[in-house]
């Protein structure tokens, strides 16, 4: 060869470098965006940190007890006395029926009162006669045997003076039997009467108790049947948030944990409250268990049927092993989590235990100081190689 | 023995360069297409992957839930556990709709799954995965949501704690993942001015609120608002237990339709995207047919412009062997160089496309054999041309 053809002329040079720095760049497109790129994971270790379970649920403002007034029969409406929002006292008018004919039907059932005390009197004075006549007849009956036993008068006169004193002894008792009647009837009729003033009261819809007037669902002039209501009543005291939890979520709760109560009026306000009941029937359509939780203490002015979103604090663990949740997966059936291992995605069953809405308790499979990937860019499979980076926004 | 070729190109290096690199843009779009076409394939499978589901429960004689609206109800999953071979049961409801994202509206499919069951987002990139029963959501990173937004569906907010990539339906828009009562709730919701008009339309039916039976008119009213159905109950089976025979099972005995994993990739490869796919398939061959027939027109134009120096070469005495491996060298020179800038340019621009676009390394592998391919059928017709150029014309012209 020549040692002219050695000499590299700067035109080469260039052209050298740039074929150069081609390959350099296509072979950094490659690895890095390419589909030889190793996926991009995020790492984190595996540290002892606090766990602070919750369970979630969400509900309405409910009362405690919801009180619907209303008549025992069915009738029209004369006057609605209170409204919607009215704070009323026990025992207090809040409406009244129209009574139509009772007020007549009272009046006669009066007369029939006063009617049956003179019927009373009357059959009093028949006794009072018939008394009489007893009397009258055994003197007369007296005196005859007496004529009978000397011999004055015939066996045959006696004993028919005999007779008209069982016949006066016997109508006084009936007399005395009608009386006790026309007693019995001044009873009937009095409580007649009073069955009258009764139902006379029962069309004036009363307040059970100290609340509030939450409906007015009838106005005056309207027909209601036995049992609709007419006003309905809540106690503004007894409030409580009656909210639906996740069966598969709702073991460890129990009454009296201490619950945080978000109303959607107010999205960012935790109101504390503590679980009050837990019924018994779940929801069994939606697989939800009912979770009543109070207000503690209540606040100023709440509003049913608002929704409500429920924190339940569950016991916690303190210094447990753990890793965040998104670090968790599940290879043909099996919960672990992945691990960098030579720059191969490895996956690592393991066992957990405490869930909170962050971080999951490591129970077995893991030690502290491991490291396992959090994030990927990618779903990850068995010998996927994987890099270290910062994954965040893209 | 001097390389010719080498020595030619050395000549001409700039307009070498540059034909290769205008060669190298063409090959490139090809290579995009290819791509394109890839995606939506990989967009129709993907979510199968993600959920990991070996068999799909959906309503019976349907192709749902994606290529027909399904519905089943949503306590089905309990006759389905019962059955032997089954480890998970997860019910799903999906529903395309549009959200709203700093003012601007942004179409999603939202996934309502249960967790802890199949059906959820497959791995994540940041956040954490859904833990609250309500109102939580897990996004893909595509729909420019980050963690801490707060997005509206319906009537609700929703918070976004988890953000995962590529979960993309089949028809390429993202994914945005919550919890299945929300799903549930959000697909039978009705805006609030319909409820309210709906009320007043039932108390105004005298044969739903008669008087005296006030208690109907609230019953009817709770039947219309509450949703017991879901689209999909998603099935995965323990080890060693045929997932065909047990659709059939399903299919025959619980009277809906059951597919395997398979089948659902059949129903959304081949029936849901067919149309869109075959288009792109077709303009991908007519796009690679024009991209070889430009490239044997440029190495064919390419040596006619050298007819003088060929003739040179004849006259001189030069082997007609050497010719046309100089021909051929050039003319595979120009495929490489073609190639690794059509696939350079591809890699960089892909990610920049809206919707995936999935160079495939055997995708590449074939486009580079092809290249060459043509390149060599270019530079025979080429070779013969100058295999018939007259020795005379160096003198002449």
């Amino acid at each position: 060869m020549k040692p002219g053809t050695l000499k590299i002329s700067p035109r080469t040079l260039t052209l050298a470098l740039g074929a150069l720095a081609f390959i350099a760049a296509f072979v950094w497109l490659l690895t890095t965006r390419g589909p030889l790129a190793p996926v991009g994971v995020e790492i984190v270790t595996v540290t002892q940190e606090d766990l602070d379970p919750g369970v979630y649920g969400i509900g309405t403002v409910e009362a405690r007890h919801a009180y619907a007034v209303g008549p025992i029969q069915a009738g029209r409406l004369l006057r609605v006395q209170v409204d919607q929002g009215d704070r009323v006292r026990a025992g207090q008018l809040l409406a009244e029926m129209d009574p139509v004919d009772l007020r007549q039907r009272g009046e006669a059932a009066a007369s029939a009162v006063a009617r049956a005390r003179q019927t009373a009197l009357a059959a009093q004075a028949q006794v009072a006669e018939a008394e009489s006549r007893a009397r009258l007849a055994e003197a007369n009956s007296a005196r005859y045997q007496m004529l009978v036993n000397q011999k004055f008068i015939a066996q045959e006169m006696a004993d028919s003076r005999h007779h008209e004193a069982a016949a006066a002894n016997a109508a006084l008792a009936a007399a005395r039997a009608s009386a006790a009647g026309a007693q019995r009837d001044i009873g009937r009729a009095e409580a007649e009467l009073q069955g009258i003033d009764q139902v006379r009261d029962s069309l004036k819809l009363l307040s059970p108790i100290d609340g509030v007037v939450t409906a007015r669902e009838a106005e005056p002039g309207t027909t209601v049947v036995a049992g609709q209501a007419v006003l309905r009543l809540v106690d503004p005291a007894a409030l409580w948030v009656r909210a639906r939890v996740d069966q598969a979520r709702a073991r460890g709760i129990a009454v009296g944990q201490a619950a945080d109560i978000v109303l959607r009026s107010a999205p960012g306000v935790a109101l504390p409250g503590k679980v009050a009941r837990i019924e018994l029937q779940s929801d069994a359509v939606t697989e939800e268990r009912l979770v009543s939780v109070v207000f503690d203490p209540a606040p100023a002015q709440l509003y049913l049927g608002e929704l409500a979103e429920v924190t339940i604090r569950q016991p916690g663990a303190r210094g447990v092993l753990s890793v965040p949740r998104a670090a968790l997966a599940r290879v043909n059936s099996q919960t672990g989590v992945w691990q960098a291992v030579n720059g191969r995605a490895r996956f690592r069953p393991v066992r957990i235990g405490l869930q909170s809405a962050e971080r999951s308790q490591i129970v077995s499979g893991l030690d502290a100081g491991e490291k396992v990937i959090v994030y990927s860019a990618k779903q990850l499979d068995d010998d996927m190689r994987v890099r270290e980076e910062q994954l965040g926004q893209p | 023995m001097i390389n010719l070729a080498g020595r030619d190109i050395a000549h001409h290096l700039k307009s070498y360069l540059l034909t290769g690199l205008g060669l190298g843009l063409l090959i490139g779009v090809t290579l995009t297409m290819a791509g394109v076409y890839r995606g939506m394939v990989d967009d129709a499978k993907v979510l199968l992957r993600a959920v990991d589901a070996d068999i799909w429960v959906v309503q019976q004689n349907t192709l749902g839930p994606f290529a027909e609206p399904s519905s089943v109800p949503d306590d089905l999953y309990r006759a389905l556990l019962g059955l032997a071979g089954v480890a998970q049961a997860g019910n799903v409801a999906y529903l395309t709709m549009q959200v709203s994202h700093h003012g601007q509206s942004q179409r999603v499919m939202v996934a309502g799954y249960e967790q802890g069951k199949p059906g959820g987002p497959a791995f994540l990139m940041a956040g954490r995965p859904i833990s609250r029963a309500h109102y939580e959501a897990v996004a893909d990173v595509k729909t420019g949501f980050q963690v801490g937004d707060i997005v509206r569906i319906r009537r609700n907010d929703y918070t976004v704690i988890g953000l995962t990539r590529r979960m993309v339906s089949s028809g390429g828009d993202p994914m945005l993942f919550i919890p299945l009562k929300d799903a549930q709730a959000a697909q039978f919701l009705k805006d609030n001015d319909a409820i309210v008009e709906d009320r007043q339309r039932l108390a105004a039916n005298p044969a739903l609120n008669r008087p005296g039976q006030s208690g109907v008119l609230d019953a009817v009213q709770a039947i219309q608002t509450s949703s017991h159905k879901v689209n999909a109950v998603l099935l995965r089976l323990q080890p060693g237990f045929d997932a065909r025979a047990l659709a059939d099972t399903i299919a025959r005995w619980q009277r809906f339709t059951a597919y395997t994993r398979d089948d659902m990739e059949e129903i959304l490869v081949a029936k849901l995207i067919a149309t869109a796919a075959k288009q792109i398939g077709l303009f991908l061959v007519i796009l690679a047919v024009v991209s070889a027939a430009i490239v044997a027109f440029i190495i064919y134009t390419m040596t006619l412009g050298k007819i003088k120096e060929i003739a040179v070469l004849k006259l001189i005495g030069t082997r007609d062997r050497t010719i046309a491996a100089m021909i051929l060298q050039e003319a595979l020179g120009l495929g490489v160089i073609g190639f690794f800038v059509g696939k350079f340019a591809a890699t960089l621009w892909a990610p920049a496309f809206p919707k995936y676009v999935l160079l495939e390394t055997g995708d590449a592998g074939r486009a580079f054999i092809l290249t060459l391919i043509v390149c060599a059928l270019a530079s025979l017709l080429a070779i013969r041309a100058a295999l018939k150029i007259d020795p005379a014309e160096a003198i002449g012209g």
